[in-house]
């Protein structure tokens, strides 16, 4: 099964590279990159992926001037015909901004920026990206981000658990996040924002391959059942 | 010729940093007196910063050739070849004026400016790293400058992009009032695409890309060359602001137009922006110069000649573009929406003329700026004569340790061997995904879709420079070497980043003079060439009641290149059961009060509270010799890790394998030193290795170095791998003490 993947490239993307390679490595499928500037996307994709980086900079809030860039306004579109998304770091904070996700992402605690290898505890293994997994799997991925402490209201942090929206929770918390939050998914279950790169995680070189998983759950959700 | 203002009086001339001779020497080399613009530009050129007019006589003696050296110093940064038609671009280069009055945008700029020097080249940075330097931590203004740096460093990599994988930072009061920030990258072209800056072909357009420019970091290099005075917060404006986003869209518009054919030379605009960068170009190309400051981009109105030219404004660059390639070349800089600007033509008159408002308002011979800049041969003390001067003797009243274990507890929880995991976190170390090594020996970089690996690392040791410049020297070298070895690279070439106090007084001078002696024979002996560099000097400070001068610190910058990556080696223990050993480029049978032991060693100064006694000597024929030995060790899978031993000597060395692997071990000391020699000296040259095939360890070791002029290299067995004590304490403890200092120093 081949799967198609674009993956978006904003001013400031800096993980794009990253993403192209995993995706490529995983799929072994070329995939197409987007600008941001361009009106439409590659005609039946079943990936589209927003990479890390500090996208226009970041000086206003992580990932707001992103969310309304031009290539955005396809990209909302594909989701909501139920075209997979996956943001990845800022690419979490785009979707949060540009609505696709609930929440928003706020500095972290400590203040100060944080990369390391975290552990996370998969929640939700019923999901297109998660079903190579474990429920209440540990996995270790590394974060890098400054702006990473999940926030949500008290009524829709409920609803995101009840409805097991929450699909990786930190096992060990590093930036404040509500309920330990690393990674939620959207209603229909084809929107994932994720604060980790599993893109750093794919390699036995990257010092573990936990990231794999990920990529592997979503060439599956492809197979002929 | 006109211009507007200012008539040239001597107090003007003094604010532009001129002694009277120099003074002289610009009515000479112009035949008339300067204008207020011309004058600005030979100040800025004359700077120490950009002539290094004291070092330059001395920089000449360093050797800079090897066969894989495809260009040395005189360039952006160095370039090495890697082999499969690829070549590593790097150098280190020095913020630390600006960083002391402004500890983010410093240490941020400074990181730009040094990125910007390895991509100007062609090369895509693919690692930074760093070598930070900070006074005592119970300084008031310490803490805020430790975190300003950090955050400045981490502000401006981790948005560019550009992983931090390596550095250093230690503590001592002589840094109290000039901290000292060294940035460096590593970045990595095609061999056959690399760009410089030689301004060539009459009549080629010069263009301006990148932010425009503004009032700011006007005089930054003229600064950057004087002692810091009681008005150094007053010095503000001067320091630079960062802006990485912009930063990441030049390199990706620069890279894209170096794809094409477009470039005949590019320069970025560092220290002395636009003058430097300019008169740089022409000068090397032989041509002159010739710029409309009308067409200069500014960020407001009113900005004259003056100001443009000695803007430090970051992320900017300067291009000589091939005739008719503007509007391609300007297509890809709207794509990246940063401006583009044909200001000016390369000519043949060796002048730099500018004109504004249709009249000409500098009109400077290249020669006199550049190639004839002044030259310095400063007065300096013999090595006696500063030992002397320094009161450096032989350690008497040697003291001995009751207790290794609470010893070492007290190594690892004091600020210079503590972890530094509260700085490398706050820095992104992956992004990339090519990281495979940091927080090891040396920081360890896939070159992309390849088995090959640069690895990298920045030493210096300030307290062996200080008591012995040459030998300090020597070892800064020997150190980088060592570390590189250690993760099983073959050392390739050095940049350095040399940090002086004021060359004007004939000590410091010595410190640099001798220092950079014991550096060339190092690299020489270590076929380690020197290929890019930069001189900070004056670095000394009245401002905060430090009053003197920072210990000499030239800090060198290693990169070394390992074939296969499967065969990188890192430190920490791997099995219970592996034998552990010294292998030593001394030989180990007994002591030696020539080696010095413990004399300028850490443990002396922790714990004793006595900074005493002499440098450690480095061996150069027997480091090489035990480096080549470890290569091999690790090339041929006999060893599982190794570490170098330096701050804090074989104990330290151990309890960092120890917290590295989490696993304990046992071990026996050498009755023929004392305890305190044994465990806490830091003679040189030695690597803790360890080995689960004792037989074939013993076997390589036995037939010693490849090359037959070195001397052999010892080895001992220290012990065993196993349980989860060191020295009678848990490495529970141990991690507690070592993680301590900066989560209790950053949440006081």
């Amino acid at each position: 099964m081949t799967m198609r993947s674009a993956v978006i490239t904003f001013p400031g993307s800096n993980c794009d590279r990253d993403m192209v390679v995993a995706l490529e490595q995983l799929s072994r499928t070329s995939v197409a990159r987007v600008w941001h500037r361009d009106t439409s996307l590659p005609e039946g994709l079943d990936l589209i992926a927003l990479p890390g980086g500090f996208s226009y900079g970041d000086y206003l809030r992580a990932g707001a001037m992103a969310a309304n860039s031009p290539i955005m306004r396809e990209v909302v579109r594909a989701a909501e015909r139920g075209v997979p998304v996956l943001g990845v770091c800022n690419g979490f904070q785009v979707l949060a901004e540009s609505g696709l996700l609930p929440g928003a992402l706020m500095r972290n605690a400590s203040q100060n920026y944080i990369c390391r290898t975290v552990g996370l505890r998969v929640e939700n293994n019923r999901t297109r990206f998660t079903s190579a997994m474990a429920e209440g799997q540990e996995i270790r991925i590394p974060i890098a981000h400054h702006d990473g402490n999940y926030f949500a209201d008290p009524e829709t942090l409920e609803q995101l658990e009840g409805d097991g929206r929450i699909v990786f929770r930190y096992t060990e918390n590093p930036n404040g996040s509500r309920n330990d939050i690393a990674g939620v998914i959207s209603e229909k279950g084809n929107v994932l924002g994720m604060m980790p790169h599993p893109e750093r995680a794919i390699d036995q070189a990257h010092g573990g391959t936990d990231g794999r998983a990920i990529f592997e759950s979503l060439l599956e959700s492809l197979e002929p059942a | 010729m006109s211009h507007p203002t200012n008539a040239i009086t001597p107090e003007i001339v003094a604010q532009h940093g001129f002694t009277p001779e120099e003074y002289d020497r610009v009515l000479t080399a112009l035949g008339r007196e300067p204008n207020l613009t011309e004058l600005g530009i030979f100040s800025v050129m004359w700077s120490e910063h950009c002539s290094y007019k004291s070092s330059r006589l001395h920089l000449k003696k360093l050797p800079t050739e090897a066969p894989w050296v495809i260009c040395g110093p005189g360039e952006n940064a160095g370039v090495i070849d890697i082999g499969d038609g690829q070549a590593a671009i790097f150098k280190m280069e020095s913020h630390n004026h600006p960083s002391y009055i402004e500890p983010y945008q410093g240490a941020a700029t400074g990181v730009g400016g040094i990125l910007r020097d390895v991509f100007t080249m062609g090369a895509r940075p693919v690692a930074n790293a760093n070598a930070l330097r900070f006074g005592r931590p119970d300084h008031p203004k310490m803490k805020h400058l430790v975190k300003g740096v950090v955050a400045g460093i981490g502000g401006y990599g981790n948005c560019v992009g550009i992983p931090t994988v390596a550095g250093e930072t230690n503590f001592d009061p002589a840094y109290d009032g000039n901290i000292l920030v060294n940035a460096m990258t590593v970045g990595v072209a095609d061999a056959d695409k690399i760009f410089y800056s030689a301004a060539t072909g009459v009549g080629n357009p010069i263009v301006y890309v990148g932010s425009k420019t503004g009032r700011d970091g006007i005089h930054g290099a003229t600064m950057a060359s004087a002692d810091f005075g009681e008005d150094a917060e007053e010095k503000r404006p001067t320091v630079q602001v960062g802006d990485p986003f912009t930063e990441k869209l030049l390199i990706e518009a620069c890279l894209e137009l170096m794809a094409t054919d477009a470039i005949v030379a590019i320069q970025d605009m560092g220290a002395a922006g636009l003058t430097s960068s300019s008169v740089e170009m022409a000068t090397n190309g032989k041509a002159g110069i010739r710029l409309d400051m009308n067409k200069v981009p500014c960020r407001e109105d009113g900005m004259t000649p003056y100001e443009m030219m000695l803007s430090e404004s970051q992320e900017r660059m300067l291009m000589v573009l091939k005739p008719g390639k503007e509007k391609m070349a300007a297509a890809i800089f709207e794509k990246w929406e940063l401006d583009f600007a044909v200001i000016g033509e390369v000519t043949d008159t060796q002048h730099m003329v500018l004109e504004w408002n249709g009249e000409t308002v500098c009109d400077i011979p290249l020669g006199p700026l550049a190639a004839e800049a002044p030259l310095y041969d400063r007065p300096y003390l013999s090595q006696d004569e500063y030992k002397v001067w320094a009161k450096i003797k032989p350690l008497e009243d040697v003291p001995e340790t009751s207790d290794v274990g609470a010893d070492l507890l007290t190594l690892l929880a004091s600020p210079n061997l503590a972890s530094k995991g509260w700085i490398s976190q706050q820095y992104d170390s992956q992004v990339g995904a090519d990281t495979l090594q940091t927080g090891g020996d040396a920081g360890v970089v896939r070159v992309h879709g390849t088995k090959k690996a640069l690895a990298i690392t920045t030493d210096c040791t300030p307290r062996y420079v200080y008591a012995d410049p040459y030998e300090g020297g020597k070892q800064a070298i020997a150190e980088a070497y060592r570390n590189l070895c250690a993760v099983g690279a073959r050392p390739l070439a050095v940049t350095n980043c040399l940090n002086f106090a004021n060359p004007q007084r004939p000590e410091i001078m010595a410190q640099f003079v001798h220092a950079l002696d014991g550096m060339g024979d190092a690299c020489r002996a270590l076929d380690f060439p020197i290929v890019s560099g930069n001189v900070s000097l004056y670095n000394e400070s009245k401002a905060t009641g430090g009053g003197s001068a920072i210990l000499p610190t030239p800090a060198i910058g290693g990169v070394g290149i390992i074939d296969d990556y499967d065969a990188m080696m890192t430190m920490g223990f791997k099995n219970e059961g592996d034998a552990i050993y010294l292998v030593a480029a001394e030989h180990w049978a007994k002591p030696d009060p020539t080696r010095s032991h413990l004399g300028k060693s850490l443990w002396l100064k922790t714990v004793h509270g006595r900074d005493e006694g002499r440098t450690p000597p480095t061996d150069l024929v027997r480091e090489r010799g035990a480096g080549d030995i470890v290569r091999r060790l690790i090339a041929e899978g006999i060893v599982n890790a190794v570490h170098d031993v330096s701050d804090g000597g074989l104990a330290v060395a151990l309890a960092e394998m120890a917290l590295a692997g989490d696993l304990g071990a046992e071990v026996s000391a050498n009755e023929a030193y004392t305890a305190a020699q044994w465990w806490f000296g830091e003679d040189q040259g030695r690597y803790v290795v360890t080995a689960s095939d004792i037989e074939a360890f013993n076997k390589i070791v036995a037939e010693g170095p490849e090359n037959a002029a070195a001397a052999q290299v010892g080895f001992r067995r220290l012990g065993t791998v196993g349980g989860t004590e060191l020295f009678g304490r848990t490495i529970a403890e141990l991690r507690a003490a070592h993680e301590s200092f900066f989560k209790e120093w950053m949440e006081s």
